[in-house]
């Protein structure tokens, strides 16, 4: 089969739409740039009616919204594909049981994630300095600040100034008022002696200009907003930039197989394979942009194999793929009694906790390293699959029936609506060589391309981490009024602590560094092996903060951006 | 069309609920079946519209099956003074479709039949459905209260507690059930905080400090402006 050459040479080839690639995209079109950007999924806008899934009711779905191998958020949720994607499998390792959450549209994840947009602060790029674990980033929070600032001035991002050293405030929007159970949640991290703030989620209370609408309090970011009120790539930048006039050509449904080199090992373009007419194509780029997701990254990286590059390309190092990982998590429930019987209103908010609780014990000397932040969730949300199921267990505790049947179900259903307070933590792993993922040989997906096969295992310091999540959920929720759900998990179940990558914040695999034997790209984003590529996702992280990647990615994406411009001008590249 | 004859058109692969839920009035002329059977749009992308319509075309539940699904349903959750029954909000329908939809439904909810019916002949010589409501409330009555069942009468309960949690589940995401929980939102609003007669009722409340940094929602639609140290001005 032939590979069909594209007519054109392109200035930049970005491979990607979500967040690094959406932000690329903008920034250099903007520049008056000729970009290219490759999306492996289909074009999406939610304020198109036929993608819309936000003001849904639940009857509109025949499965009520439940999740399903083709959407595994549930029909409502605005990320196409999940946990599996037909065709796309990919491999674990012995002992492995990493997760890849990936999604193929346009916007990618960014139109479904949790809009918590939380500035690195300056421990969290220095961490090896203060707990001699992992290593230090090239860069501070000062060489980032600047960009956090114009992040947060072109997207909108509502939060408080607090002052806290390692949360940095920013360009805030204000945030809203608090609803109940979050107040009941105020008043248990008052009692137990934690800091409890307004979150910081990227949501406009207020308009940014006229192009996106403000937020109309429906609570349903995770389904992507037809008014424009939150973030997502598509609606805030890749949008944005076809309007500004620039030349951008979207090519969806464009599955990138490989980086294309020349024989002095340059970067020439991306071969891809359109999922339409399932036909492979050449598209010339003289500078290609890396955004696919910091595993999808590794493995297009690896497989681009080359006389010059023969361990796959930026390589040199054998990191490509190492040093991946994500953030730790647990949860904990408790049921409210107070908020038993409640009177009914629309509390539905944004999308998302209008509080959280900023990691608090930087300076306290721990039997782990590093933190978390706990998050809160609860109040009486839109019904979907699965509301109803087990309608009485909470009799165990107040008294009266489990189980049986008749109008009296409808009472015990309405008893415990919006009663129960749930908390979850997001901490910082320690990154680790031995955590990766590489080509497996053995399996390519159906377009033919060998699949990633992951290696991870969590440390001591991770499993400690979650429990001491436990232990202060514990405290937390009693001291709101609560009275615990579940079991306690412990040691057996390493403390509810989830399996690696399912907080979806997988980072790190192309990580960033000033020694080109201990790093894959410099701290521009730019492969240390071929200047003329740049890695704008995650995978250039040194370390995951307890915060979560998006903002970072965005403000590195633009910072990198920056720099290529320069380089051209300055032909150096 | 009565409920045998609305639960017929669920086996001929017609438009698995949207028949029912319309329903027609008596002596009118039942609406014709759609040649190919397709929901209305609720943001499907290509392959799942792909496998809705394969699920939609599929038979998994057969008629004695529906009709005894449409019994359970109605004793699990009758109608009351306000609103209607589970089969009355469409539960039958969602059942149908669901248990193609989530195989593993299939073959506890089939069992689970064939089970209560191989209990209601041993008791009453009489399949399920075709018992006395009395009789029916006599065998749940031993198979709906977990921690109370016989041990050797457990597959029921296992089975009843299914059909209970797809009972109200259905019941609760329909446009009745909505209506009877009372849920209020999913519509464009301005979230200015707990009511004041909430509050009160609550021991918990505002701090004043941390109001002052919230949205005020009359300056909702100004443009935001700060000043260098990050302080909105507008």
């Amino acid at each position: 089969m032939q590979i069909i050459e594209s007519a054109k040479t392109y200035d930049v080839a970005i491979v990607g739409s979500g967040a690094g690639g959406g932000m690329a995209t903008k920034i250099l079109s903007e520049a008056g740039f000729d970009v290219a950007v490759l999306e492996a999924g289909p074009h999406f806008d939610p304020a198109k009616d036929e993608d819309r899934t936000q003001l849904r009711w639940p009857w509109e779905s025949p499965r009520r919204g439940a999740s399903s191998d083709r959407r595994s958020f549930g029909d409502f949720d605005a990320a196409y594909g999940g946990w599996n994607i037909e065709g796309e499998p990919f491999t674990n390792g012995q002992g492995t049981d990493f997760r890849w959450f990936r999604s193929r549209m346009l916007g990618g994840r960014t139109n479904h994630w949790g809009r918590i947009s939380l500035r690195f602060g300056p421990l969290d790029f220095k961490r090896k300095s203060i707990d001699g674990l992992g290593d230090n980033w090239p860069i501070g929070y000062d060489d980032v600040k600047p960009y956090y600032d114009k992040v947060d001035k072109l997207i909108g991002v509502f939060g408080s100034r607090e002052n806290l050293h390692n949360e940095p405030d920013g360009f805030f929007l204000p945030p809203p008022k608090p609803r109940l159970h979050e107040l009941y949640y105020v008043k248990g991290a008052r009692k137990a002696g934690i800091p409890v703030i307004p979150s910081r989620l990227s949501i406009l209370t207020k308009r940014i200009n006229n192009q996106r609408g403000s937020c109309f309090y429906c609570g349903q970011c995770n389904r992507a907003c037809s008014a424009y009120a939150d973030f997502s790539s598509g609606t805030c930048l890749i949008f944005p930039a076809q309007r500004n006039g620039g030349k951008v050509e979207i090519l969806t449904n464009a599955m990138v197989r490989e980086v294309t080199t020349n024989k002095e090992g340059k970067a020439t373009g991306v071969n891809y394979i359109n999922k339409l007419d399932r036909k492979e194509y050449h598209l010339k780029a003289r500078v290609v942009v890396m955004a696919a997701s910091a595993c999808s990254t590794a493995r297009i990286l690896l497989n681009s194999k080359s006389s010059i590059h023969q361990n796959g390309l930026g390589n040199s190092s054998g990191l490509v793929g190492h040093y991946l990982h994500d953030s730790t998590g647990a949860s904990r429930s408790a049921f409210i009694p107070q908020l038993m019987d409640r009177k009914i209103y629309n509390e539905d908010g944004v999308g998302g906790m209008h509080v959280y609780t900023p990691w608090w014990l930087n300076d306290k000397k721990l039997d782990f390293p590093r933190g978390y932040h706990i998050e809160v969730w609860g109040g009486m949300g839109m019904p979907g699959y699965g509301f109803g199921f087990n309608p009485n267990d909470l009799n165990k505790i107040t008294g009266g029936t489990i189980g049986g049947y008749g109008d009296s179900l409808r009472d015990d259903v309405k008893r415990y609506y919006g009663a129960v307070l749930g908390v979850s933590g997001r901490g910082e792993s320690v990154p680790q060589r031995d955590n990766y993922c590489e080509i497996d040989n053995n399996v390519v997906d159906e377009w033919g391309i060998p699949v990633l096969k992951f290696h991870y295992k969590w440390t001591e310091h991770e499993v400690k981490q979650a429990k001491h999540m436990q232990d202060t959920f514990e405290q937390v929720l009693e001291a709101a009024g609560g009275i615990l759900l579940g079991s306690k998990p412990g040691a057996d179940r390493q403390y509810g602590l989830t399996k690696p990558g399912e907080i979806i914040h997988e980072v790190g695999t192309t990580r960033m560094g000033d020694d080109k034997r201990e790093s894959v790209t410099n701290k521009y984003n730019q492969l240390h092996d071929c200047e003329n590529v740049f890695v704008m996702d995650a995978g250039p992280f040194v370390s995951q903060a307890d915060k979560n990647p998006t903002w970072t990615i965005l403000a590195l994406a633009w910072r990198a951006s920056d720099y290529l411009v320069e380089q051209v001008k300055q032909r150096n590249i | 069309m009565d409920r045998r004859d609305s639960l017929k058109s669920l086996l001929v692969g017609s438009v698995a609920g949207g028949l029912l839920v319309t329903g027609c009035a008596p002596g009118e002329k039942p609406e014709e079946t759609a040649k190919t059977p397709e929901l209305p749009g609720y943001g499907r992308n290509e392959k799942e519209k792909e496998h809705d319509r394969k699920v939609l075309a599929e038979v998994f539940l057969n008629e004695h099956e529906l009709e005894t699904v449409a019994v359970l349903c109605d004793i699990i959750l009758p109608a009351n003074a306000n609103f209607g029954s589970a089969s009355d909000a469409g539960v039958v329908e969602f059942i149908e479709f669901i248990v193609k939809d989530m195989p593993h439904h299939q073959l506890p909810i089939r069992g689970g039949i064939a089970w209560l019916d191989s209990y209601s002949n041993k008791l009453y010589n009489a399949e399920f459905k075709k018992l006395t409501e009395e009789q029916q409330k006599s065998i749940c009555d031993q198979i709906a209260y977990p921690g109370k069942t016989a041990p050797e009468l457990l597959p029921g309960e296992r089975f009843f507690t299914r059909m209970r949690n797809l009972t109200l589940t259905g019941y609760f995401t329909s446009e009745m059930g909505i209506k009877d929980l009372g849920y209020k939102g999913n519509t464009p609003g301005v979230w200015d905080g707990v009511p004041a007669d909430v509050l009160a009722e609550h021991d918990v409340d505002y701090e004043p400090e941390w109001l002052a940094k919230c949205v005020d929602q009359s300056k909702r639609t100004a443009i935001a402006e700060w000043d260098d140290e990050g302080n909105l001005i507008t």
